[in-house]
C-alpha cells in the first residue's frame, strides 16, 4: 500500500456521510500490460520537473501540482503549517481574487481540490481535455504571489479546527491513529498529525504561512502532472510560457535526521466513549529505497488483500473476533515510516484475543514461509491492481507524483514490478522476522468508555415549535 | 458532488475485506473521474442492448483502452422490499450469496477471485441490490463464471447465515461510532414514518434478530429472477463475445413471476420535528430536511441546478460561502437530493462546534428561505448550468462507473439518449424554474431536525 491513507487529508470532503477507507485504493506496482503510457519527462529552465502521460481514451485530463512540503517540514510548535497553507492557497492572488480559483475551474466544467500529507501538498484540476490551459495558468499563477489576508486566515483557522474535531477529536479511530504516531515517532516530525495540535494552528501567525510560502512555493521544489488526452509536444511550450517566468527558489533542506532504532515495545491506551474496540500495531520499517520493501508489499498482501486473505479468514471469519481488519505498509514515503495492522474489534470479543490472534499470524509467517500458491496470488493481485489503476488518469497523475515527491522517481514504479516478480517465500519470512518483531512494535487499544449518566435528556424526541 | 444518478459511492462492489471503517481521507478521489466529451457537449455512450429468451436486460458497452471487465448486474429488489420488522433482509440476502453456493465454499470463491486480483461482491441498496464481478481480460470467463455461480446457485448454509448476521449487528453497534450516521438514521426515521425508506438498508438490531434462514430463502427465491435483473458488461470485450458469455453462463437461468410492487404513498411531514441525541462530542452533527423528489420527476434537472446553487455546489455554493467561508462554522457543508424510486430525502449537513449549533442552523434556514423568496442571479444560473454539463463526462471516469451509470439509466427508464439530452435538459432551465422548485421542494416550515452532540452545551432553540 504505498499512499499514506490515514495520513492525508483534504482541503474539504464531499462524503456521504461515512467516509469510505479505500483499502485498495493505490497499489505499488508495475505495469505488466504494456499501456503505452510512459511519461515524458522535461525539466525546465527554473528547475520545475514536468511529466506528461498522454491518454487518449476520452477528451478529458488532470493537471497535479505537488510540492514537496509536508507535515515532515514543520517544526515543533507549528504541528499543521503545510496543511494550513493549502487551505490558504485558494484566497486569492492580485491576478484571481479571493474566490475566484473554484468557481473560474468550476464554470468550466472542472472539479478543483487539494491535499496534504506527511511528505507532500498537492493541487489538482479535473477538467476537460481543452480546459488544460486553464487549470495551467491559475496554478502558475499560484505559485508566487499568493496574498496572505489576516481575516481570511482567522476564519479558515476556524475551519480546519472544525476539520480536527471531525478527524480526531470526535473520530474514535482517528484518535488512536493519531495516538499511534505520536508514539512511534519520538524525534521524527512523522510524530505530529498533519492536521496539527489545536495549540499550534492558535499559535500559527501570518508571517509563518508566509515563510513557509516563500520557502516551500517554487518551481525547483515542485513537479507538474498532466495525465490525459493531451499531445505533449503541444502542451510543452505552454508549460514553459507559464511557468519558466517563474524564477528558482531557494533549495530547501529536506534531509531529516533519522528516528532512532526502537529499543522495545511501546504500547498506549485511549479511553473514551464509543462503541466498540478499536487495536492497532504499528512496526518501523524502511520506504523504497531498501531492498526489503518489495517483500515488505507482498507481505500486506498476502496478509490483507481480499477475502482469502490470511487477516481476513483468521480473524473474521474463524474466530469471530474482528469486523474488520486489515495491514498497510506506506512504502512510498520520504522517510521510512510504519508497517500497520488494525483490527476493528467485534463486539462482544476480547481485545486481548484480537491482539493474540494478530501476533498468531506474525510468528506464523516467522516460523513458516508462505504457500508458492499464495505468494503467486500475492503477486496477482499486485500487477492486476496496477492495471485497473490506470483506468483513472487522476490516480495515474496521483501515483507518479508521489513516487516524485518522496524522492523514489516514477521511473521506480515500473521497476517495481519486475523486483516484486523475484520475491521468495524465504524472502517473506526473512521480512517478517527480522521486522516485525516484538521490541519493534508500538500497540495502542481503543478500549471504550460508557456514556457518562446524562442529566440532559438522552435522544429525546419532540416535536418543536417554530 | 452532485451526484446525477444516485451517490455512485455506495453503488461499489467493494468485497467485505476492505470493509470501510474509518473516516479519515481522500474518498473524493474516487468521486472524480475524467471520461469522454468536452464541457457543454453530450457524452458518446451507445450500448448495445437486447434480451435474452429467460427476460435479463444485456446491456454492453465497448472499452478497448484497457485491458479489463466489469461484469454489473443489477436486481431490481432492494431494500424497500424487506417486510418492516424484518428491516436488513435484502442486504442479508445480498452479503450472503458469495458465502457458499451449490458448487463452491465461501472460502473457494473468495480464493478463486483473489488468485486473478479481482473483485466480487454484492450489496444491497434501498430499489435495488447489486452484484458485480471485475477482472483482467484474460479471466473474464472466471468473472462471469463466479458471478453466475452467486446468482444463480447461492445455498445458504446455515453457519454462514448465522455469522454474517452477527457480522451485520456488529457493524451496526459500530456505526453508533460515527455521529453523522447516527443523525442519518434517526432523520429517516421522522421524515419516512410507514415508509419502505424508513429503515436502514442494513437493518436494525432488532430487526435483524426477527430474520430467519427461512427469510433469507424465500426472498432470494421470490426476488433473484432473471426477469429481475439488468446484466451490464463494460470493459475489453465485443458485444459478440459478451453475449456468448451471457448465453454460456446465464442461458439455464429460470424464468419466474415478478412479485407485484405496491405502491407507496410519499412520505409527508406537516409540521416540524426535532430529535436531539446526546453524544459526548466536541461538535453537533447537524441534519436538516424532508422528503424530496423521485428520479422520474420531470422537475429533476431544475432542481439539480437549484440544488447546486443551494448546497452541492461545492466551494461556490451559497451554504458553502455563508457558513464555512464567511463565518468558520464547519469544515463541510452540503445538501442533497437522493432522487430514488419513490421520493427519497432532501438533506443537509454538516458539524460545527457545540457552541455555535444555534447559529449554524438559524444560517441554514436562512439560506433555504432565501432561494426560495428571491431569484437566483444570473451569474449563480450560468455558473451552476456551466457546471452540471461541462462535469457530466467526469462522472464517468472508469468501467465500474461506467457500468453502474447505465445500469441506473436502464432501472430508472431514463433511455439512453440521457447521455445524449442531459447538457439540453440542463441548459433549458430557467431562473424561474429554479425559484419554483425551490418552492415547491424546498420547505424551511415543515422540515425534520436532528442534532447528535453535547445537548447540554449546545443549548438548541430550534
Amino acid at each position: 500500500m504505498m499512499s499514506s491513507t490515514f495520513i492525508m487529508i483534504m482541503r474539504t470532503i464531499h462524503y456521504h456521510w461515512r467516509i469510505h477507507l479505500l483499502a485498495a485504493l493505490l497499489v505499488f506496482g508495475s505495469i505488466s500490460i504494456s499501456l503505452g503510457a510512459e511519461p515524458s519527462e522535461y525539466i525546465l529552465s527554473n528547475g520545475m520537473k514536468v511529466l506528461l502521460v498522454e491518454v487518449p481514451k476520452a477528451p478529458v485530463a488532470t493537471v497535479q501540482v505537488w510540492y514537496k512540503v509536508g507535515s515532515r517540514n514543520e517544526v515543533m510548535g507549528r504541528a499543521g503549517l503545510s496543511h494550513m497553507l493549502e487551505h490558504m492557497m485558494f484566497k486569492g492572488t492580485a491576478r484571481y481574487p479571493k474566490g475566484s480559483f473554484s468557481r473560474i475551474v468550476r464554470k468550466n466544467g472542472g472539479i478543483d481540490n487539494a491535499f496534504t500529507g506527511q511528505d507532500f501538498t498537492a493541487y489538482f484540476e479535473n477538467v476537460a481535455a481543452d480546459r488544460v490551459g486553464l487549470a495551467l495558468e491559475l496554478e502558475a499563477d499560484r505559485m508566487q504571489g499568493l496574498i496572505l489576508d489576516h481575516n481570511e486566515f482567522q476564519t479558515e483557522r476556524d475551519v480546519v479546527k472544525e476539520e480536527r474535531r471531525l478527524r480526531s477529536e470526535d473520530d474514535p479511530q482517528g484518535a488512536l491513529v493519531e495516538a499511534l504516531f505520536a508514539h512511534a515517532f519520538l524525534s521524527h516530525p512523522y510524530h505530529w498529525p498533519v492536521i496539527g495540535w489545536f495549540a499550534d494552528l492558535d499559535a500559527m501567525s501570518l508571517e509563518d504561512l508566509q515563510r513557509h510560502y516563500d520557502t516551500f512555493y517554487s518551481p525547483n521544489n515542485a513537479t507538474l502532472v498532466v495525465v490525459g488526452d493531451i499531445k505533449a509536444d503541444a502542451l510543452l511550450p505552454t508549460i514553459k510560457r507559464l511557468f519558466e517566468p517563474i524564477p528558482r527558489g531557494p533549495s530547501p533542506k529536506q534531509t531529516l535526521t533519522p528516528e532512532p532504532d526502537q529499543r522495545g515495545e511501546r504500547r498506549f491506551l485511549l479511553k473514551r466513549e464509543a462503541q466498540v474496540p478499536f487495536v492497532m500495531m504499528g512496526f518501523r520499517v524502511p520506504n523504497y529505497s531498501s531492498e526489503d520493501s518489495y517483500a515488505l508489499d507482498i507481505l500486506e498482501s498476502i496478509l490483507s488483500h481480499g477475502k482469502s486473505s490470511r487477516l481476513y479468514q483468521s480473524l473474521v471469519y474463524d474466530q469471530k473476533n474482528s469486523l474488520a481488519v486489515g495491514a498497510e505498509y506506506s512504502v512510498l514515503q520520504t522517510d521510512p515510516g510504519l508497517f500497520y495492522f488494525y483490527s476493528l474489534v467485534n463486539p462482544g470479543a476480547k481485545v486481548e484475543g484480537v491482539e493474540e490472534a494478530i501476533q498468531r499470524e506474525i510468528v506464523r509467517l516467522q516460523n513458516e514461509p508462505p504457500s508458492e500458491q499464495e505468494l503467486q496470488r500475492a503477486k496477482n493481485q499486485v500487477e492486476a491492481a496496477r492495471v485497473f489503476e490506470q483506468d483513472s488518469n487522476f490516480r495515474h497523475a496521483m501515483l507518479m507524483g508521489q513516487a516524485e515527491s518522496v524522492g523514489a522517481g516514477w521511473r521506480r514504479i515500473d521497476q517495481f514490478l519486475e523486483r516484486i516478480r523475484a520475491v521468495t517465500a524465504k524472502d517473506i519470512q526473512r521480512v517478517a522476522k527480522h521486522y516485525l518483531t516484538q521490541d519493534n512494535r508500538t500497540v495502542g487499544i481503543l478500549l471504550p468508555l460508557p456514556p457518562p449518566p446524562s442529566d440532559s435528556a438522552p435522544a429525546a424526541a419532540h416535536d418543536g415549535k417554530s | 458532488m452532485v451526484t446525477e444518478l444516485r451517490d455512485q459511492m455506495r453503488n461499489s462492489a467493494a468485497p467485505r475485506s476492505i470493509r470501510p471503517w474509518s473516516v479519515t481521507c481522500m474518498v473524493i478521489l474516487v468521486l472524480f473521474g475524467m471520461c469522454v466529451a468536452k464541457p457543454g457537449q453530450a457524452a458518446d455512450i451507445s450500448p448495445s442492448r437486447f434480451t435474452t429468451p429467460n427476460g435479463i436486460t444485456i446491456l454492453v458497452l465497448e472499452q478497448h483502452f484497457l485491458p479489463i471487465v466489469e461484469i454489473h448486474a443489477l436486481i431490481k429488489a432492494g431494500s424497500a422490499q424487506d417486510p418492516p420488522e424484518k428491516a436488513g433482509l435484502a442486504n442479508l440476502v445480498a452479503g450472503l450469496l458469495d458465502e457458499g453456493t451449490t458448487t463452491r465454499s465461501s472460502k473457494l470463491l473468495a480464493e478463486q477471485i483473489d488468485f486473478v486480483g479481482g473483485s466480487l461482491g454484492a450489496q444491497a441498496d434501498e430499489d435495488f441490490t447489486t452484484a458485480s464481478a471485475r477482472t483482467l481480460k484474460k479471466d473474464i470467463d472466471l468473472g462471469f463464471t463466479l458471478l453466475a455461480d452467486i446468482l444463480q446457485r447461492p445455498s445458504f448454509p446455515k453457519h454462514e447465515f448465522e455469522r454474517v448476521r452477527s457480522q451485520i449487528l456488529g457493524e451496526i453497534t459500530s456505526d453508533n461510532d460515527d455521529p453523522g450516521h447516527v443523525a442519518m438514521k434517526a432523520f429517516n426515521q421522522l421524515v419516512f414514518q410507514n415508509h419502505p425508506y424508513r429503515w436502514p438498508v442494513n437493518g436494525t438490531e432488532d430487526t435483524l434478530g426477527k430474520i430467519t434462514l427461512a427469510d433469507v430463502q424465500n426472498f432470494y427465491a421470490k426476488e433473484y429472477l432473471p426477469n429481475q435483473v439488468i446484466l451490464t458488461i463494460v470493459g475489453d470485450v465485443t458485444v459478440e463475445q459478451a453475449t456468448t458469455l451471457v448465453q454460456t453462463y446465464f442461458g439455464s437461468w429460470k424464468k419466474g413471476v415478478v412479485p407485484p410492487r405496491t405502491v407507496k404513498k410519499p412520505a409527508v411531514i406537516d409540521k416540524k420535528i426535532v430529535q436531539l441525541i446526546e453524544k459526548d462530542l466536541t461538535q453537533s452533527t447537524i441534519v436538516i430536511g424532508h422528503p424530496g423528489i423521485s428520479r422520474t420527476n420531470p422537475d429533476y434537472y431544475a432542481v439539480n441546478v437549484m440544488n447546486h446553487v443551494l448546497g452541492a455546489g461545492g466551494f461556490s455554493s451559497r451554504l458553502m460561502d455563508t457558513i464555512r467561508d464567511k463565518q468558520g462554522l464547519a469544515y463541510g457543508i452540503m445538501s442533497h437530493y437522493d432522487a430514488r424510486s419513490m421520493p427519497g430525502p432532501f438533506w443537509i449537513n454538516l458539524q460545527t462546534r457545540t457552541e455555535t449549533t444555534n447559529q449554524a442552523i438559524t444560517g441554514v434556514l436562512a439560506e433555504m428561505k432565501t432561494i426560495r423568496e428571491a431569484p437566483v442571479s444570473d451569474q449563480e444560473l450560468a455558473d451552476a448550468k456551466a457546471f452540471l454539463m461541462g462535469s457530466f463526462p467526469l462522472r464517468l471516469d472508469s468501467t465500474a462507473k461506467l457500468a453502474q451509470v447505465l445500469a441506473q439509466v436502464e432501472f430508472f427508464g431514463l433511455g439512453f439518449e440521457y447521455f445524449s439530452q442531459y447538457p439540453k435538459w440542463i441548459e433549458r432551465v430557467t431562473k424561474e424554474d429554479v425559484q419554483r422548485v425551490a418552492k415547491q421542494y424546498l420547505d424551511p416550515q415543515r422540515y425534520a431536525l436532528v442534532v447528535v452532540g453535547n445537548m447540554a452545551k449546545a443549548k438548541v432553540r430550534h
